[in-house]
């Protein structure tokens, strides 16, 4: 039997969210237009007036927001409410040193636990269950987002955050979790820990698990169903458009179905910003209809992906959009924090240092390693271990404050880090996060 | 009154070592005394040497990184006991050995040794007191 938390949305004929789609579109682009000074710029350049919007066929005549626009307008210019109709701020791990802010209105807060909320009913939750949220809760959207899903759906929310496994484990046992919301990284932790315990998946609780915030392999879900006893499901989200939940997976796995009576969804080319047919690989950009304090339109994710309209078995017509499959910029989520080299380049130039770096990714287990090479000069360098290795903490620690996440620092030789064709290779990658 | 001391990063990969001496070599930089600090990643090569700025020159040319760093030297008779002796005189005075290391003259009866302190000049003033020789640049090149 397919459980749905909000049915009637849920299920609906094609034809009729398109039409409340259009109906949204019309109406949210006014709101934009007539409170959102930069927006407002920004189609006036492009000689668009609201009227020119009539549905969603005129979607691509819209300008597109990126998150450099999110940065020129921080921390207010992209508000679209007065704050006295505000209730909360979430913010993103930060680019460059400065973070992008969302404000959300009451209304703003309840859509986007809604939209929890129908991930975790699509996972089987119901108000029987017990739901252990360990994301991070504070500024990141992680822990809110799914913490007011889970109230929504009515199950016993158990906000432990993210970090102290040993009593992860122990209220999991005491109070018998069902539900666990976590990263995929921090899931496979707990699994690895409980199996070092010697609890067999069977002793477990658990029977689903809501994982995201971070870029995930198929391997990595068997390997974590399989150590927990438990059904993994997919979320996705930013937040920029609210957090997680602007799509989630059912259980047939097959992709994440979007919450586009909410957020509509197209696929661009990442260079011409030219909008591609259903099907079509491309960057993925969201257009928020009825969030009212920072409604975004046609945002930018920089996410590659695909979308599709084929009938699933759990019975939504929502759009399913495929997991990511990589960025159209430089950006990297490294224990699910945004990481951008322009970040590492900065925290350089202020210790003053040359911005010759690289940037190592790796994934040992199910953790991401994060090292950064850096060459030093004479300044920067002693006669001793302690002297050098100092530095090298002074940095990470730098670094550390910028990124939100500890990298481990070495300091190498001048002209030691590789170059190809005169420019040095930023970033190595070599985690397999795409089967 | 000062002894100069060439550092050189260097990495931990093939080859690093001997790329270092040859470049001294073809130049004619002698290289009187050293010691490595080594860790898993880098070392760090301490030479004395009779020819600090054609040795920063070229291997600086070489990409390598250098640091000229002043430490003390210091002349003690070459019988048991004696670096002991030496020493104690710097414990006596609270005064803290980063690191150290030491070499034999040719021809007298004398070692040299290589200290790194915190303060050169406190712990010159002390050896000096306790009746030792310091050693300098000049000493260095002489030998």
């Amino acid at each position: 039997m397919q459980n749905y938390y909000q049915k009637e949305i849920e299920t609906m004929p094609v034809e009729q969210i398109e039409a409340l789609q259009s109906e949204k579109l019309v109406k949210q682009v006014k709101h934009v237009y007539e409170n959102v000074p930069y927006y407002r710029d920004l189609m006036d350049k492009k000689g668009v007036t609201p009227d020119d919007i009539k549905g969603i066929e005129d979607l691509h005549k819209l300008p597109f927001l990126s998150k450099a626009d999110l940065r020129d307008a921080y921390p207010y210019g992209l508000l679209a409410k007065p704050l006295s109709e505000c209730v909360r701020i979430h913010s993103t791990s930060g680019t460059t040193g400065k973070r992008v802010v969302a404000f959300y209105t009451q209304n703003d807060v309840d859509m986007w636990e809604d939209c929890c909320a129908r991930a975790i009913v699509a996972a089987g939750g119901t108000n029987e269950d017990v739901c252990q949220v360990a994301y991070g809760y504070g500024l990141f959207t992680g822990g809110a987002g799914l913490h007011g899903g889970s109230h929504k759906v009515g199950c016993l929310t158990l906000p432990m955050s993210s970090g102290n496994t040993d009593r992860q484990i122990q209220f999991m046992n005491d109070l018998g979790a069902t539900i666990i919301c976590c990263t995929p990284s921090y899931a496979a932790y707990i699994g690895e820990t409980l199996e070092e315990q010697g609890f067999t998946p069977d002793q477990i609780p658990l029977k689903a698990g809501i994982f995201g915030a971070e870029p995930w392999t198929e391997e990595m879900r068997r390997g974590i169903e399989k150590t927990l006893g438990i059904k993994a499901y997919d979320i996705y989200g930013l937040t920029e458009t609210s957090g997680p939940g602007v799509a989630f997976e059912c259980c047939e796995q097959t992709g994440m179905h979007i919450n586009e009576d909410h957020f509509l969804a197209e696929i661009i080319d990442p260079d011409t910003g030219e909008v591609l047919p259903l099907g079509s690989k491309g960057e993925l950009v969201f257009t928020a209809l009825d969030k009212e304090a920072f409604p975004l339109l046609r945002y930018r994710t920089r996410d590659i992906c695909v979308l599709s309209r084929e009938k699933c078995s759990c019975g939504r017509t929502l759009i399913k959009m495929a997991k990511p499959m990589g960025r159209s910029d430089d950006m990297m989520i490294i224990r699910g924090v945004n990481v951008f080299p322009s970040q590492i380049e900065t925290v350089l130039l202020n210790e003053g240092y040359q911005p010759n770096y690289q940037i190592i990714v790796d994934r040992k287990g199910n953790t991401d390693t994060f090292d950064v090479n850096v060459e030093m000069n004479a300044d920067q360098f002693s006669d001793t271990v302690s002297g050098v290795t100092a530095k090298e903490k002074a940095l990470a620690n730098a670094m550390k404050i910028m990124l939100g996440i500890n990298p481990t620092v070495h300091l190498v030789a001048p002209k030691s880090i590789v170059r190809s064709e005169g420019k040095a290779v930023r970033v190595i990658d070599k985690r397999k996060l795409h089967d | 009154m000062s002894l100069k001391q060439l550092n050189i990063f260097v990495e931990n990969k093939k080859g690093a070592l001997v790329e270092i001496t040859e470049t001294l070599a073809s130049h004619d930089v002698n290289i009187r005394a050293l010691s490595i600090a080594d860790t898993e990643e880098f070392g760090i090569l301490r030479l004395i040497v009779n020819d600090n700025d054609t040795a920063c020159k070229i291997l600086s040319e070489k990409d390598f990184l250098i640091k000229i760093t002043e430490v003390v030297g210091v002349k003690i008779g070459d019988q048991p006991g004696k670096l002991s002796t030496a020493l104690s005189v710097l414990d006596d005075e609270d005064i803290n050995v980063e690191y150290l290391y030491a070499f034999m003259a040719r021809t007298e009866k004398h070692a040299y040794v290589v200290l790194r302190v915190a303060d050169n000049a406190q712990a010159e003033k002390a050896l000096e007191a306790a009746g030792y020789h310091m050693i300098t640049d000049a000493d260095i090149n002489k030998l």
